[in-house]
């Protein structure tokens, strides 16, 4: 995922005299191609991520698309204020994206960990929050969020995430991806971690409950037309983040709901209110909070006895 | 303009922002004194700018970044044109733009940015003046901070990045009243020396007394022929400048003055046109 933003920021780049790319000391060899065919327009703000949130929402000000990258809780948990009053208040359409989201950094520990940037951007006036599944979404989202006037959080994942639907439509930025039809249950997933949502589903057995997943996607705003059409068909939903319970996509389809009259049966699986101290690889901590496909088919089981 | 003309504006506007803040209770008065004449200074002699284009892609920018001073803010740019003197009438009443700090760009004409918490405004001119360079439309960018708002770790991280970059289209101006919210503001965080503190950060450095007109002008000249770096013109000003009681005296971060101290105060600086 890391990668094809790399490479599609680079396309972009060279189309759009008014990208710039703005990086806190990260990503060096990674942008190289970038340097090359776009020169003078990426800027390394140094490991001074506050300043630079606020340099981009003056740059956005003066008629560039400024583009903001480090990792996750750098973009947005320690430069919440910046966000919040420099890019949000002004409405200055700047990209933010925050790479290695959720537990991408698992053994790096909770400094590294974004488990709450959903919770805290999701609340900030006029920002569209995104968190795409695989780099399809990622690619079609980045394009959009650059024809948007508003401003938009992106978060990523890190390398190698497999790309989960290749032959499907473009993606769009509000709108459901469905991955997976099914009729007895829904997973509602956003992030990399759509893909153990996939395998759960292929784990039930072909007498088993019919899985529908969909990529969300899109945070906020919620496609609230896709949830009611769906609410209508099916009645069993769960929601999967890789992200804390509180705030996040769970919260914001609860919220949703409780303005309906759709009476859905949820089942919310995310990272519980605790910070980790067990530390792993990404696989060992999804598992160890119950977060992989074994947990989630264990979640469907429950959700249809 | 000259320093005479500069200064008639400077008193009319300090009676302006005083019988403001009476009548719709706005306190910052202090601050607002103290930076009156700097942003006379700005806005008559220095800044390109052009009331009736208020958004021409090539107008210098000038960013409030201690928002506390906006009562002076908005007197001066009704005096320049970019909206009639008589919208100020509603200053602090319920749904009007003008309250205690400048609104976000688009509600009022003339203002660059929404400032008000400390350490943002200068950072985002950075960044405006970081864009003039990457989009070949030449302008420069000025902002005014407070020595309080040096306290601020995102002044530091804008400072190390507009020199690492030779950002001479930046402008800082710190008005250094040597005050800040609750006390002495250099015994509140060490900021002396502050123009060497500037120049170890890679800024052209300049110390003036901020309320003489033609020392204005001299430094003003010379960052904008400083190539290479940006500039910083530390303006040591008095707090509640004008007027014999309210200078030097920091209750008047605060303070809202009553009918008699109003009328003091106008008299005072009618007399001294």
């Amino acid at each position: 995922m890391r990668n094809a933003f790399a490479h599609e920021i680079t396309n972009l780049a060279v189309e759009r005299q008014n990208l710039v790319l703005l990086s806190g000391d990260i990503g060096n060899r990674l942008f190289e191609e970038f340097k090359r065919l776009a020169p003078g327009r990426f800027l390394n703000c140094g490991v001074a991520e506050t300043n630079m949130m606020s340099v981009a929402a003056g740059m956005a000000l003066s008629g560039l698309r400024p583009v903001v990258y480090t990792i996750t809780p750098f973009t947005t948990v320690r430069v919440l204020e910046q966000l919040r009053v420099d890019v949000c208040y002004h409405e200055a359409p700047v990209v933010i994206v925050g790479t290695g989201s959720g537990l991408s950094y698992a053994e790096l520990g909770p400094t590294h960990h974004s488990l709450e940037d959903i919770a805290i951007t999701r609340c900030l006036p006029g920002l569209n929050v995104l968190a795409p599944a695989d780099s399809h979404e990622l690619i079609a989202f980045l394009n959009e969020a650059l024809e948007s006037p508003s401003p938009t959080y992106i978060r990523i994942g890190k390398r190698g995430e497999p790309v989960l639907d290749p032959e499907g439509a473009s993606p769009r930025i509000g709108i459901a991806r469905t991955l997976r039809d099914g009729e007895d249950i829904a997973i509602l997933c956003i992030g990399p971690i759509t893909s153990e949502a996939l395998r759960a589903a292929e784990m039930i057995t072909a007498d088993g409950p019919r899985v529908e997943v969909i990529s969300m996607g899109t945070v906020k705003p919620l496609d609230v037309d896709f949830l009611d059409a769906l609410a209508r068909r099916c009645d069993r939903w769960i929601t999967l983040e890789e992200h804390g319970l509180i705030g996040g996509l769970g919260s914001a389809v609860l919220e949703w709901l409780a303005g309906t009259r759709h009476a859905v049966q949820l089942t919310r699986i995310g990272v519980p209110d605790a910070f980790i101290h067990e530390l792993g690889d990404q696989a060992f901590v999804r598992s160890s909070l119950g977060l992989d496909a074994p947990s989630i088919h264990s979640a469907i089981r429950e959700a249809i006895a | 303009m000259n320093p005479e003309d500069l200064k008639a504006v400077s008193q009319s506007l300090r009676r302006e922002i005083l019988r403001t803040s009476h009548a719709a209770k706005i306190p910052h008065l202090g601050s607002c004194l103290s930076c009156v004449d700097l942003l006379v200074y700005l806005y008559w002699n220095i800044l390109d700018i052009d009331a009736a284009r208020p958004d021409a892609p090539d107008r210098d920018r000038f960013v409030l970044s201690k928002g506390h001073a906006a009562p002076a803010l908005f007197q001066i740019l009704a005096e320049r044109g970019f909206y009639p003197k008589e919208h100020l009438a509603t200053f602090g009443l319920n749904g009007s733009v003008f309250h205690e700090h400048p609104p976000a760009p688009g509600y009022l004409p003339g203002v660059e940015a929404a400032t008000g918490s400390l350490g943002h405004g200068m950072p985002m001119a950075l960044g405006m003046a970081l864009a003039a360079r990457m989009s070949g439309i030449s302008y420069r960018c000025y902002a005014l901070i407070s020595d309080g708002e040096c306290n601020e770790g995102t002044i530091w991280e804008a400072a190390m990045l507009a020199a690492a970059h030779e950002v001479d289209n930046l402008c800082v101006i710190v008005d250094f009243n040597g005050w800040q919210a609750t006390g002495r503001s250099r015994d509140v965080m060490r900021l002396d020396p502050m123009e060497e503190r500037w120049e170890t950060f890679g800024w052209h450095a300049v110390t003036i007394d901020g309320h003489d007109f033609t020392a204005m002008g001299e430094a003003f000249e010379v960052c904008a022929e400083t190539r290479g770096q940006p500039s910083v013109v530390i303006a040591q000003t008095v707090k509640g400048k004008g007027v014999s009681f309210m200078e030097d005296d920091n209750n008047w971060h605060y303070r809202i003055p009553d009918e008699d101290e109003l009328r003091l105060a106008l008299t005072e600086l009618q007399d001294h046109q």
